[in-house]
């Protein structure tokens, strides 16, 4: 499923590049190609989480990213003033990072998506919208990108999170390090 | 809850999932070889499902995961909320931003300005694949239809024309504006009474060497002192990019009908819509007043 989501969005950005920006254009033009291309790939975005709903370890993961504790907010203090310690840093299964960004891209996804839907069918809305739209999905698409550069460089920067999500499992050493608050 | 009932299907359970697939949904601790800090506090994970003895009731205080506020959904909401409140305030918002970013631009020595959204750049767009490059050696202008003479002009013939300078602002239909851009070229009415329009024309047809761009104007639309056959922008030579080396510039109308890469002007009856237009555009596209558009009149 994060396979299928990060192909999908990374389609979305690679052929925003090649819309937004002059030089990638240049290179490859096909413009209504690519533009369809970005169109399905967005409208196809939230299918993999929706499908995921099916799943009962899925929705309870959905619970777990929604459910803020105490030691959430610890977590972010921490985060804020940037102290790295383990010991200031208590996070169950996700920590306080990884649920806000997951509500956060969630949420910013379905406004790209509200957007870009207003752009795409313009005929259905007054057609003054499509300037609106474009604005926010031209701002939100430069926030996701910084964003969405975070995401992969954190898990670029932790091997045993990117095993975790390739195999299914991590040590318990690094649970236990990480997540202490994780009880399985 | 609490007991093991053995149906595996409260998160209150250990071990529920199988630990397959790429999600991390799935994912689930593994025993280490080398114990924890706190091992023995730690449920066996040799015996799935088995409650732990010293945590029976609720609320779990071990188990903060499952309580707590539902945060994430108000993020969520939030972010929802916000990027609605964006599309209502707009039109404020970007023009906010692009006065800021014009004064800021100007004080860039990198250029990354142009990139931003509403940074005051051109952005490329073509609907080619690609296109071929043409040089003074083998670009040819051609003026055909309903005219008297029909001629082809190569790019020193129209460098020998009498050239005009107009400085407007750019509007593209899709938002961007780039302020005060100064294009040079024959008048597109020079050409027209050069060729001698008859009295049955009404409409201009435009066609582009990039084999599949095309634009219409109607004849008053094109006799208009605004409108030019430009060989150059910014003050220097139209590049590629820009659709050089000749391209038209319709100065009153969005950029669409201003066609990049011109190789044909022929002269017609009727209007017979342009590429964009076939595609939803307006065809009289006048800045402002077109395209369900309200933006300051270029011209």
């Amino acid at each position: 499923m994060h396979r299928t989501t990060a192909a999908l969005m990374g389609t979305c950005v690679v052929t925003a590049a090649f819309l937004y920006i002059p030089e990638f254009a240049a290179l490859v033009g096909r413009r209504e190609l690519v533009v369809r291309i970005h169109e399905w790939a967005g409208l196809l975005l939230p299918v993999p989480v929706l499908a995921g709903l099916a799943s009962r370890a899925f929705r309870a993961d959905l619970g777990f990213l929604n459910r803020f504790g105490p030691h959430d907010r610890v977590w972010l203090r921490a985060a804020l003033r940037r102290d790295k310690r383990r010991r200031s840093r208590p996070a169950g299964k996700f920590n306080a990072g990884q649920k806000v960004y997951a509500a956060w891209i969630a949420g910013a996804t379905l406004v790209m998506l509200g957007t870009g839907l207003l752009m795409w069918f313009t005929h259905l809305t007054p057609l003054i919208w499509r300037t609106s739209a474009t604005f926010v999905h031209d701002w939100l698409a430069l926030t996701i990108g910084i964003v969405l550069a975070g995401h992969i460089g954190m898990a670029l920067g932790d091997p045993e999170a990117r095993r975790g999500l390739r195999t299914g499992s991590v040590s318990r050493l690094w649970a236990d390090r990480e997540h202490p608050l994780w009880r399985p | 809850m609490g007991k093991d009932d053995g149906t595996l299907t409260g998160t209150r359970h250990r071990w529920l999932f199988g630990g397959r697939g790429c999600s991390n949904q799935c994912v689930k601790p593994e025993p280490s070889e080398e114990p924890g800090p706190d091992r023995d506090a730690r449920p066996d994970p040799e015996r799935p499902g088995e409650p732990d003895p010293e945590r029976p009731g609720e609320p779990d205080p071990e188990r903060p995961e499952e309580r707590g506020a539902p945060i994430g959904r108000r993020v969520l909401l939030g972010t929802l909320g916000l990027g609605a409140l964006g599309v209502l305030a707009a039109s404020p918002l970007q023009r906010a931003l692009e006065s800021f970013l014009a004064g800021a631009s100007e004080k860039d020595p990198t250029g990354l300005t142009g990139l931003l959204p509403n940074g005051g750049g051109f952005r490329y767009y073509s609907v080619a694949s690609s296109v071929p490059h043409k040089t003074a050696a083998d670009y040819r202008l051609t003026v055909d239809g309903l005219v008297d003479r029909p001629r082809s002009y190569t790019l020193a013939d129209l460098r020998a024309l009498p050239q005009t300078r107009l400085v407007h602002d750019v509007q593209c239909v899709t938002g961007w504006r780039v302020p005060g851009t100064p294009f040079e070229g024959v008048r597109l009415s020079h050409l027209l009474d050069a060729a001698g329009v008859r009295s049955s024309a009404g409409a201009i047809r435009f066609k582009c060497f990039d084999g599949t761009y095309t634009e219409s104007l109607t004849l008053k639309q094109a006799r208009r002192s605004d409108v030019l056959v430009a060989l150059r922008m910014q003050d220097k030579p139209l590049g590629h990019d820009h659709g050089g080396p000749v391209r038209l510039y319709v100065a009153p109308m969005y950029f669409y009908k201003s066609a990049k890469w011109l190789s044909g002007i022929t002269v017609t009856e009727d209007v017979r819509p342009g590429y964009w237009e076939e595609r939803g555009y307006d065809v009289d596209a006048w800045v402002g007043r077109s395209n369900g558009r309200d933006d300051e009149p270029t011209s």
